[in-house]
């Protein structure tokens, strides 16, 4: 079974979520009697060459046709496999969704949809494969698990996981080839219980998938400036944390949410949602993409023009601690 | 062994049980209403189905080798569950829970396993896809069973169907069989008015599959049909069911008012002597 290291940590970095995924599938189907892998003739972008030539008996590319796939994974899932789907974000989150809510949600069928291009990975395409509202969809689906790995080495780990995780999960991907490294050394990883990234008081901000290390960035041009910031890493959106989110609003005086996805029902808004109820937590400042259509770009373009690079997280995080209600 | 006569014999009585009990759901659903229509053209689809070709193990309804039935015109729930009291999955006294609050009997189906109801439907174009996994699933593991999917003329109409037409077709499925029950009635109205598919057979053929033509209210052409020897083998497999909708009650054949609708006493009344014995 593929460890976290250094070594690893770099490969996966180079080839980037989808490369880390692939890898990790073809480590975690060795063994695997009852494992398929369904594709929407995204296999190769989803790093599935190796997997396809090694277990052909697990692996289907269904056609561009991704209700269809939903579908047959379900009735796959029905007769006891554990089926993967891959493809864009946003053609599983909208193309299948209604195929999603029905078998991976009212059936609750064993099927882990995994949605590669999350955010704004394919920016240059422009907003037919921005994957921005994927997060807030597949969150609103009764008994679906969401996920969003914060770097390689947790795509391992989230993929491990759901070998034996028994029920349906949405895994969304996020950045591009050399993707920055979270995580170089094992950790105890587990669905639904966030990582604590850093230590903090005064600011705590919770990141999911690229953001978790643009917010370690932050966190440390932060405690240059005298403020006190922990990151945490809030993998699972669902369910969420509230443990986690409860041992911040214990501390902090600033709840952060940082994400590559729409400011609507994302992380932010599922932190929201159990702040409001719960009472006694700090404000929330929301990090996250405007709520447009915008403007195409390649990836690392983007991410400064919509202020999601570390520097600019810490800047609107000192803005908004100096700012008054 | 029963002669085929006997056996046609039988699934007609059996077809107008089911008829029968369908109306009772029907008037004990009230105000509610239910699909009366759209169940009444496939009965005896699921009457040939359950009562003399699918194997099956009321007692053992998770059993591996058992036959798969996939209602995926979801309005056809009435004849599922009067098909399935038939053949010993749920009592009679199920039935008269249909529609009521948190009855494993909902106004479109609703996944139970244990009562034989293999998956949710009513939302429609998914159950082919669902059909296809199975069938996949009987050929790596090297089951025996057939699955079988019911779909809608009107149905038809969704992308998703001729997705997993392709894909079936692709995958040299002929453990898989589909039985379109082309009543000829939509929603809003005729289907060539709504939206004219032409001849279904030649659809299903140019998407690589063997197509039968049957009278779909016809038990013996049904039983001839499903036991007909097939001319590929290496073919998924669909028969054009010809049915009426509302079949069986003369105010209701053709007639789309009994589409979904509430049925009162009267209507009852005279409804159950038409199908008195």
């Amino acid at each position: 079974m593929l460890i976290i290291n250094p070594a690893n940590a770099r490969l996966w970095s180079i080839l980037g979520s989808r490369g880390a995924f692939g890898v990790a599938m073809l480590d975690a189907a060795s063994g695997n009697d009852k494992l398929m892998v369904l594709t929407a003739d995204l296999g190769v972008t989803a790093g599935l060459e190796r997997f396809r030539a090694t277990y052909p008996d697990k692996f289907l590319n269904i056609g561009i046709a991704e209700q269809n796939m939903m579908g047959v994974a379900a009735g796959l899932a029905k007769e006891g496999y554990n089926t993967f789907t891959t493809t864009f974000s946003n053609f599983c989150a909208m193309r299948a969704y209604e195929q999603v809510r029905l078998n991976l949600g009212y059936m609750q069928l064993n099927v882990k949809s995994i949605g590669m291009g999350g955010g704004m990975a394919m920016g240059q395409f422009g907003n037919t494969h921005y994957g921005i509202e994927d997060i807030a969809l597949m969150r609103a689906v009764p008994g679906l698990t969401v996920i969003a790995p914060a770097d390689g080495g947790e795509i391992v780990k989230t993929v491990q996981a759901l070998m034996t995780f028994e029920g349906p999960a949405y895994v969304r991907l996020t950045g591009v080839m050399n993707n920055p490294t979270v995580y170089t050394e094992e950790y105890d990883f587990e669905i639904g219980k966030a990582v604590t990234v850093r230590e903090g008081g005064d600011v705590a901000i919770f990141a999911c998938g690229t953001m978790v290390y643009e917010s370690v960035v932050a966190a440390k041009l932060l405690a240059e400036n005298g403020i006190s910031a922990s990151v945490i890493d809030m993998h699972t959106i669902k369910p969420i944390d509230k443990a986690a989110i409860g041992k911040a609003c214990a501390t902090a005086k600033l709840l952060v949410t940082v994400e590559e996805h729409g400011p609507i029902g994302g992380l932010g808004g599922a932190i929201a949602e159990y702040t409001a109820q719960r009472g006694g937590a700090p404000r929330q400042l929301f990090i996250a993409l405007p709520d447009v259509f915008g403007k195409n770009g390649d990836y690392k373009y983007l991410l400064k023009k919509y202020g999601l690079v570390g520097a600019q997280i810490a800047e609107r995080i000192i803005e908004a601690l100096n700012s008054p209600l | 062994m029963e002669s085929r006569e006997q056996t046609v014999a039988k699934l007609q009585a059996m077809s107008k049980r089911m008829r029968r009990n369908m109306l009772e759901m029907a008037l004990g659903a009230g105000y509610l209403g239910a699909h009366i229509g759209p169940g009444l053209s496939i009965v005896e689809i699921v009457a040939v189905l359950y009562g003399a070709v699918m194997r099956l193990d009321p007692k053992n309804p998770r059993w591996i080798e058992r036959d798969r039935f996939l209602l995926s015109k979801g309005h056809g729930a009435l004849a599922l569950y009067t098909g399935l009291a038939e053949a010993g999955f749920i009592s009679q006294d199920d039935l008269k829970t249909y529609e009521a609050p948190e009855s494993f009997l909902t106004g479109q189906p609703a996944m139970f396993e244990d009562k034989g109801i293999e998956i949710a439907s009513g939302s429609l174009g998914h159950g082919l896809s669902i059909g296809i996994g199975m069938s996949l699933a009987a050929r790596k593991g090297h089951h025996s069973y057939t699955t079988y999917v019911v779909i809608g003329d009107g149905e038809s109409n969704e992308g998703s169907i001729w997705e997993a037409a392709m894909a079936a077709a692709h995958y040299k499925l002929p453990n898989l069989t589909v039985i379109v029950d082309v009543n000829g009635i939509q929603s809003d109205g005729r289907c060539e008015a709504v939206l004219d598919m032409g001849r279904h057979e030649d659809k299903w053929r140019s998407f690589g599959w063997e197509a039968l033509v049957v009278d779909g209210n016809d038990v013996g052409a049904l039983f001839d049909a499903f036991n007909a020897p097939r001319q590929y083998p290496d073919k998924p497999r669909t028969m054009i069911a010809h049915t009426v909708k509302g079949k069986g009650v003369s105010f209701m054949e053709n007639n789309n008012e009994w589409h979904h609708n509430r049925l009162s006493k009267p209507q009852h009344e005279n409804a159950m002597k038409e199908l008195a014995d």
